[in-house]
């Protein structure tokens, strides 16, 4: 068993805040959290549904940025934002090139993926949680290879989401710097 | 969600599929050419007796399209679950079984289609009489996508394994079977001149029936590879 006896809410507003040593099961918890998962025992309900009886009802709410970038190497940048665009909810007041700008890849639209740095690639996919309306973002380790102003950079994208109401749950390595109005729910897990 | 957004997702990844699949032809090429290849060996091997070749001819164009498009598949979502793209199709506002029948589509028309596409070539290699070959290209055309959708099953099954190719054919060879079987019955009865409405409409019940059905499992399947 890796934890037992959560119990946690996330308001409009606030962000989830996994910590927890290598292996405690963080990513695991996220996986549940977005339904690719199933726990052993428990609910876990998105405004008081059930999310594994809303199935794609609830994946309309959130954007799930993985280990894995899960972009398209042989695809450019604006392809991949086109499909991760198509697969959620569309969010209508911002472009694709929009979204690019806002990660720092303005000018990479047409490169392969393949040929941009590990770095690029991963705001490439944060870049997906942009154009669809999500309301949720679950995050893991969102700040693998990003230098320090691309890290800063996106503390303030997501500083941004959270603002406008939105929701995030995420596990990071790295201290985050968020204002302090941005209010953060902590679970160690290494404590489970 | 509506069905306007639901149908550009299908068309989105439909494209999505063809592109990639266009930009790593090198790949797409290979089970067809293992198609061709197998059944221009045949006749080499067997030696030159055109009643002979005649008699094993359908069998051998559908063994061949079988293992052609068994040893296609598991690129059907393989690379989607290396770069994690599958989670993201899992997680989409959309149906799964939607999306994934617009990949199963992509990857017919890029394996199962060219092989259609060949066959009366080989036909006539195979000494197959010229009224018998409309009656392969019906079956291959009904077949071939009911070996697509039979074995998305397969793959989504096996896709979280390290080595799942054996795992696959076992799995998924049985249920070619009868496609197999009623796929050669028809052409041999078509050149023997008999009407071959019954094993047509079987083959042809048989696509709609995994049509309806596969994409639903397959979905299933998936959910239970990435949990």
């Amino acid at each position: 068993m890796l934890f037992e006896g959560l119990d946690f809410t996330i308001n409009p507003g606030q962000a989830l805040v996994l910590e927890g040593r290598n292996g405690s099961g963080k990513t695991s918890l996220l996986r549940i959290l977005c339904g690719i998962r199933l726990p052993e025992a428990g609910d876990l309900l998105w405004e008081g549904e059930d999310i594994f009886q809303l199935g794609p009802e609830f994946h309309e709410h959130i954007a799930y940025l993985g280990h894995k970038d899960g972009s398209k190497l042989d695809l450019t940048p604006l392809e991949n934002l086109r499909i991760a665009k198509g697969l959620g909810k569309a969010r209508e007041d911002i472009d694709l090139e929009e979204a690019l700008e806002q990660v720092g890849l303005y000018g990479f639209e047409d490169v392969p993926t393949r040929n941009l740095s590990a770095g690029q690639q991963r705001r490439l996919a944060i870049a997906r949680l942009l154009v669809t309306d999500a309301k949720l973002w679950i995050l893991d380790e969102p700040f693998t290879s990003l230098d320090r102003k691309g890290i800063e950079h996106m503390e303030r994208l997501f500083e941004g989401h959270l603002n406008k109401g939105g929701m995030a749950a995420m596990t990071t390595h790295h201290r985050i710097g968020f204002k302090d109005e941005i209010e953060l729910v902590r679970i160690n897990l290494s404590d489970r | 969600m509506s069905t306007l957004s639901l149908t550009s997702a299908f068309s989105l990844l439909l494209k999505r599929d063809l592109v990639l699949a266009y930009r790593r032809r090198s790949e797409l090429i290979n089970p067809m050419l293992f198609f061709v290849l197998v059944t221009a060996m045949f006749p080499l091997g067997i030696g030159n007796d055109p009643k002979l070749i005649e008699a094993v001819g359908p069998g051998v164009v559908w063994v061949a399209a079988l293992l052609a498009s068994l040893l296609s598949l598991d690129s059907m979502f393989r690379s989607d679950f290396e770069d994690g793209s599958l989670e993201q199709f899992m997680l989409s506002a959309h149906p799964v079984s939607i999306l994934v029948l617009a990949k199963i589509l992509a990857h017919w028309l890029v394996t199962g289609l060219p092989l259609f596409i060949v066959a009366p070539l080989l036909a006539v290699l195979l000494n197959i009489p010229t009224s018998a070959i409309p009656t392969l290209m019906l079956t291959l055309i009904l077949g071939t996508p009911v070996l697509s959708l039979i074995g998305s099953v397969g793959v989504a099954l096996t896709v979280g394994l390290r080595r799942g190719g054996v795992i696959l054919s076992l799995l998924v060879l049985p249920l070619y079977v009868p496609v197999l079987i009623f796929g050669t019955d028809a052409v041999k009865t078509a050149i023997i001149g008999i009407p071959t409405t019954a094993q047509i409409s079987i083959l042809g019940a048989m696509l709609v029936g995994s049509l309806v059905l596969a994409p639903m499992a397959t979905a299933a399947s998936l959910r239970i590879s990435l949990s």
